[in-house]
């Protein structure tokens, strides 16, 4: 293949080479250094697309993010294709693929192009919604109107390729790398400032990349190189080419889109068999914003304007000078300026033919025009071009003297012979960064354009606030870069101007739309928006039908509404509507921009945060013993719980079946380590308790615990769960495995908002113990010779806890029961939790001892009429309404939370909806959970419900289906028959019944067997497990390794809590520890020999790591040392810590934290909480190569599949925890 | 994306660190059981939601865990400051900025 359009000389493309590419099927070939667009105009392609609303022939008409028209499909695969490119913003490379998303069969030959001829006219804005009024026409009529349209589509595919996130914190983020951008990056890099310079093209440079003008005499090209060269050698500064600025958010945010591969193939490579990253976001806090986005040239609106060869003509100097093309042959220039002459001058100097330059100017005279004077070129002033004509090309312009205040053409029309129109009516600043956080920008009648308004933090250099010339707007972006650093408190030397030759440009004459013989609304059309096909007429008709706002102009045509959010044509809308509207621009406004800038792929935007790593999957320690025994698991919140586990040739019915009659009638177990569990410690926790919960607490004794209901002020239930008195001024409360955050927030709020003055604290303990639900009449025989404590009913009584010994490891049971049966619930430190678990089943394999799921629990505890918070309950259901007024404690003095709101008359009726059983008429019948629940069996539309199903299983146990349901006035219609209507027309019937179905008396809770309790069965020693033995051998790194992470397991760690603003409390803690408390916020200090290191967490809460073994004694030390309002917590089971080192270790943080890891900004012996991933950490620099990170342990495992996912590019290598098993007799 | 100011940590951090806790200084009833339905429900339910202006509790979720108030514009997003509780916000109309006091 030719490409009849390449010029043999000049351009920034390699010649050398070649890339062959095909565009629709049609094979061509372009050089490196080309865009897609450039390759296509070098073949001398001049359709490139089908118009959305008339499916006309379209050509390329701009060379950068403004272009509306080559809008293609990249990709040669499904799973590749990446939907709404620009060509004018693709780099070539060789084998690329792209096509038309619109026309069909083909843009050549479209048969939608006959009809959009023949109904044109017929077609006025509006079209659409007045005529498909009905939603079933509209349903309709939408497909066929979409895929006519050419919108382009998703793939259907899934994509291979990596997309990644970072975060990243600089001083002057510079939008831009034009004149004024670079500019601004030299002058704010050398006062040391961080500085980070996105630029969205190939290459930086901007304008220089095809200016005509000299710096200090030499090419501005030269001077391009020279500031980036020194740019990229400071290490304060990052440049990040093909990246655009896509959205400006509140406080400094921006976003950065980065497109690391789409330069060199259709899908990332794979170099050292690594995955590279397709695309980055970059997340960015910048404390100011350089914006130096610079102008995009507007066309003028004639007659035909949509015809391909019409170009705006800033395009045409790029792709003459940057990409060596011409597009045509003979060239009319239309303008209202000096600026545009580039255009013809650079044509010209191709050796292409200027026919005219048309100037709307009665007496142009700047030093371009006298230039194209002094080379014989023709200029016909005070004219423009009113209309071009062609199909697939222009054939011929037509042109005419114009008025434009009387907007009327003013003497004889001439026709010019040519196949290109340039067209420039002035220059549009880029705001719309700057308008993303809802600032209008201003017009400005010198410069016929909006520039940014004021923004918090932003600063505007060069073209996008007026300053046009190349002097100007370098001399602009050294004074913004400067000011822009010194407002962060860096101060540089001053940096000298470079010299330009000054160039003396003629003032420009406002014009937009070109009058034509016919009045507008008879003209041939004159495009305004070539995305959405939106013509001045349309605009014209909108204001006659009374859209004033220019808002709702934009709606009602559309214009504006395509991927390119109207770039090249809004103004011109704009303008035109002040027209008709007889109102200045300023008053007619603009619509506001938003983000993205340019069309972002979601593969971007989701980042990492898909497929396995889309949210943090909580497991507990005995998740591995789970998997190993095929559990189907169910979310729950963010944890993965067993929900039943069944056997070969099992369905869930069967297994949930012989789990729950296992239960029933000799022992299951239960892995219940996802209950939320708080530690509340302090003189008046019980008073707290007293407040927060429905019922008493004032007389509960050491060693025995209680059910407690948690309602919100309003009295409506938020959460329940059974609290033990641990001492006196000592509780450890649980809530519902979904409401454990949600509970903790709730009495942090309370205790720090209303009753700061009771002296309680509160900390989590969920994933420091691990819950073992022994259940079942056999628990207490399975149990006892496990255990040193005694088992005996008289010595261990229901809703009491024991500490002791199980399987040699230290213990708290808690008897208390979620199935009705003898319950003993384990609670051990999480590392040696299997080692329980798997004692518990050796001894309990003769009594067929049965691990359940969720699912039967969910059938043993409805069966016993125990509520779910949260699914039998939603929010809107009190105590009273679940028949709990036995929870109520209502004659406590204080007015606990929810006293008032129960007391509102509403809540009192009596024919409130009460949870009630439902037994089906058909034993065999499993109610639909939800199913609403009517009076009759008769159904007619409308009628009365009055309730609905919360809870429906099958008892195997009853041997009948049953349900826990809400009923108005439930508790009066025992007995009663009401009526389920299902989907499929059927009708159930069921009768009210009490909710409680099995054991009614409470006598289950004590039967089975007497036993009595001893020690010493166990044989080997407990054996400890680290939070990610389990991925022991992961992410074994081939080849350099740049990130290590290591697992540090089994270190004691406590909190401690107290004041730290009182003297002697910080000295009993040096008294006790040796070390100094750190008083001071984000500090932590550490003594590496001792494995022994503090950490602040806040004024009254402190970390605490110390030796293995070592957190009991600490734990007692700190007790006897201290004295009044304190407490400590152990946690050594719930939290890991894992140390990341090698030299991208600090790149994988920026990955995962939106934290500054700088090292200006986190120097060694600084700790900080914050969000790692989607999960929350503590993050510490223990020394200048080291960081890090304290995981609760339930989120460990996903925190380290993130590293390994994050670092892979890098190579990442994994030390595993350990599991530490001595396999020594013990006494 | 917000960038907040806490008070206790004494530092700027990124928005994904905390979370929203509604209006401050909503005051409940002293004695609850003396206020009317319409005092009450005015406490659970009715909130000021002003254009401009805000005074918001935060709490700084994956840091201190403590609650504080943060006086922020509603319209434009502008922060005025944050306090610790306890401290009585001053508000300079205009003189503030996201990432200072």
């Amino acid at each position: 293949m030719t490409q009849p359009n390449r010029l043999g000389i000049g351009g920034r493309i390699d010649r050398s080479r070649k890339f062959a590419f095909r565009f629709n099927g049609r094979l061509y070939e372009g050089h490196p250094g080309d865009t897609l667009a450039s390759a296509l105009l070098a073949n001398g392609v001049d359709v490139v697309a089908r118009s959305f609303k008339y499916a006309r022939p379209r050509g390329i008409c701009a060379a950068g993010a403004e272009e509306p028209n080559a809008i293609v499909e990249i990709g040669a695969t499904e799973a590749t294709r990446v939907p709404n490119v620009r060509a004018t913003q693709q780099a070539l490379y060789d084998g690329l693929v792209a096509t038309s998303p619109n026309g069909w069969p083909s843009v050549d030959t479209d048969l939608m192009g006959a009809v959009g001829t023949l109904a044109g006219r017929f077609l006025p804005p509006g079209f659409y919604y007045k005529t498909l009024l009905s939603p079933t026409l509209w349903r309709r009529a939408e497909p066929a109107l979409r895929r006519a349209a050419g919108l382009g589509r998703a793939p259907r595919e899934r994509d291979p390729d990596l997309y990644d996130h970072m975060n990243r914190h600089c001083e002057v983020l510079v939008i831009g790398a034009g004149p004024a951008g670079l500019a601004a990056a030299l002058s704010a890099g050398r006062s040391g400032a961080r500085v980070i310079v996105a630029d969205e093209q190939e290459e930086m440079g901007g304008s220089l990349l095809d200016a005509r003008d000299m710096i200090d005499g030499r090419p501005a090209l030269d001077w391009v190189t020279a500031v980036l060269a020194e740019l990229s050698a400071r290490d304060n500064v990052v440049l990040l080419p093909r990246t655009t600025a896509n959205g400006l958010h509140d406080h400094g945010f921006v976003t950065l889109h980065e497109r690391l591969t789409d330069h060199l193939g259709a899908s990332a490579p794979l170099p050292d068999g690594r995955n590279a990253v397709r695309s980055r976001m970059h997340r960015v806090r910048a404390r100011r914003v350089v914006l130096a986005a610079g102008t995009h040239e507007r066309p003028l609106v004639y007659a035909g304007n949509d015809v391909p060869g019409n170009f705006v003509a800033g395009a045409l100097s790029t792709y003459l000078r940057r990409y060596a093309v011409a597009p045509g042959r003979q060239l009319v220039l239309s303008t209202n300026n000096d600026h545009a002459y580039r255009a013809a001058l650079d044509w010209a100097d191709a050796g292409r033919e200027v026919v005219a330059i048309v100037d709307a100017r009665p007496a142009p005279d700047g030093d371009l025009v006298s230039e194209a004077r002094a080379r014989g070129l023709r200029i016909v002033a005070g004219s423009a071009v009113i209309e071009v004509r062609g199909g697939r090309r222009i054939r011929k312009a037509l042109v005419a003297p114009i008025d434009p205040v009387a907007f009327r053409v003013g003497g004889p029309v001439e026709t010019l012979a040519c196949d290109t129109v340039a067209s420039s009516g002035g220059y549009s600043p880029v705001v719309h960064l700057s308008a993303h956080t809802g600032v209008r920008p201003v017009w400005r009648d010198d410069l016929q354009g909006f520039v940014p308004g004021e923004v918090p933090g932003l600063l505007s250099a060069g073209g996008v606030r007026g300053r046009w010339t190349l002097a100007e707007a370098i001399a602009d972006g050294l004074a913004v870069g400067c000011a822009a650093a010194r407002e962060t408190g860096f101060e540089g030397p001053p940096t000298a101007a470079p010299e330009v030759a000054p160039l003396r440009e003629g003032a420009m004459l406002p014009l937009y739309q070109v009058p034509h013989v016919e009045p507008p609304m008879r003209a041939p059309k004159q495009f305004v928006d070539l995305q959405t096909d939106v013509t001045a007429a349309a605009i014209e008709l909108a204001t006659r039908e009374g859209f004033e706002s220019i808002e709702h102009v934009k709606r009602y045509t559309g214009m504006g509404f395509g991927t390119d959010q109207g770039k090249l044509g809004n103004l011109n809308g704009m303008a035109i509507a002040a027209r008709c509207l007889g109102q200045p621009i300023a008053r007619t406004g603009t619509t506001v921009f938003r983000p993205n800038y340019t069309p972002v792929t979601f593969g971007a935007i989701a980042g990492r945060h898909c497929g396995e790593l889309f949210e943090p999957r909580r497991v507990t320690a005995l998740h591995a013993w789970h998997v190993e025994r095929g559990a189907v698991f169910e979310p729950v919140g963010q944890w993965l719980r067993p929900r039943h586990y069944p056997r070969p040739g099992e369905d869930m019915a069967a297994a949930v079946r012989r789990e729950c009659l296992a239960v029933r009638t000799g022992v299951g177990i239960l892995d219940a380590s996802t209950l939320g569990k708080i530690d509340l410690q302090g003189r008046d926790a019980r008073e707290f308790l007293n407040r927060i919960y429905t019922n008493a607490w004032s007389q509960l004794e050491v060693g025995r615990a209680r059910y407690g209901l948690m309602c919100r002020d309003d009295g409506m239930v938020m959460d329940d769960g059974v609290t033990a008195c641990l001492g006196e001024q000592h509780f450890h409360m649980t809530t519902t495995t979904g409401g454990a955050a949600a509970v903790l927030d709730w009495l942090e709020m309370w205790h720090q908002t209303e009753w700061p003055d009771l002296e309680v604290y509160f900390n989590s303990v969920t994933d420091h113990w691990a819950v073992l639900a022994l259940n079942g009449p056999k628990s207490r025989e399975l149990l006892a010779p496990l255990t040193d404590i005694d088992l005996a009913d008289e010595a261990f009584g229901f809703m009491e806890w024991r500490t002791g010994k199980v399987a040699g490891v230290p213990a708290r049971i808690f008897r208390i029961s979620f199935t009705g049966e003898r319950a003993y619930e384990i609670n051990v430190q999480a590392d040696c939790a299997m080692h329980v678990w798997q004692a518990l089943f050796e001894r309990g394999a003769q009594f067929g001892l049965t691990p359940y799921g969720t699912e039967a629990m969910h059938v043993l505890r409805a069966e016993k009429g125990f509520i779910l918070v949260g699914q039998d309950t939603d929010g809107s259901v009190t105590p009273e309404d679940l028949g709990m007024q036995w929870c109520v404690g209502r004659r406590k003095p204080f007015s606990w939370v929810g006293r008032r709101g129960l007391a509102r008359p509403e809540l009192q009726r009596p024919d409130r909806k009460h949870l009630v059983g439902l037994k089906p008429r058909d034993p065999a019948v499993v109610l639909d959970e939800g199913a609403q629940i009517v009076l009759e069996p008769e159904i007619r539309i409308p009628m009365e419900m009055v309730g609905h199903v919360t809870s429906s299983y099958f008892s195997p146990t009853l041997g009948h289906g049953f349900a826990l349901a809400l009923v108005r006035g439930g508790r009066e219609r025992l007995g009663e028959t009401v009526y389920l209507p299902r989907a499929d027309g059927r009708v159930d019937a069921a009768e009210i019944v009490r909710p409680v179905f099995y054991d009614p008396e409470g006598a289950r809770q004590n039967a089975g067997p007497e036993t009595k309790g001893r020690d010493g069965v166990l044989a080997r020693r407990p054996a400890v497990e680290s939070a990610l033995a389990h991925r022991a051998g992961a992410g074994a790194a081939r080849g350099p390794v740049g990130l290590r992470i290591e697992e540090l397991p089994f270190a004691g760690q406590l909190v401690l809590r107290g004041r730290g603003e009182d003297p002697a409390f910080a000295d009993a803690v040096e008294a006790a520890l040796g070390l100094a408390l750190p008083r001071t916020p984000l500090q932590f200090v550490g003594e590496g020999a001792r494995g022994l290191s503090l950490q602040w967490v806040s004024p009254d809460e402190w970390l605490i790591l110390v030796g293995r073994d070592e957190a009991e004694a600490t734990e007692q030390r700190l007790r006897e040392s201290l004295a009044g309002h304190f407490a400590v917590v152990n946690v050594s089971g719930g939290q890991t810590v894992l140390r990341l080192s090698g030299a991208r270790a600090r790149d994988v943080l920026m990955k995962s934290t939106p934290y500054d890891v700088d090292p200006r900004n986190f120097p060694v012996g600084k700790a900080v909480g914050t969000v790692f991933a989607k999960a929350t950490v503590q993050l510490r620099r223990p020394s200048p190569e080291c960081w890090e990170l304290v995981v609760r342990r339930s989120f460990a495992d996903y925190v380290l599949r993130w590293l390994l996912d994050a670092g892979e590019e890098y190579g990442v290598a994994f030390v595993s925890g350990r599991s530490l098993n001595e396999d020594s007799p013990s006494s | 994306m917000f960038q907040l100011y806490c008070p206790v940590c004494r530092e700027a951090r990124a928005e994904e660190e905390f979370r929203p806790k509604g209006e401050a200084r909503i005051i409940r009833p002293p004695v609850p059981e003396a206020a009317s339905d319409e005092e009450w429900a005015d406490y659970l339910y009715f909130r000021t939601n002003p254009k401009g202006l805000h005074t918001e509790q935060w709490v700084h979720a994956a840091g201190c865990r403590k609650i504080f108030l943060v006086v922020r514009d509603t319209v434009s997003h502008e922060v005025a400051g944050s306090w610790a509780l306890g401290e009585a916000p001053v508000v300079v109309e205009g003189a503030a900025e996201g990432d200072s006091r």
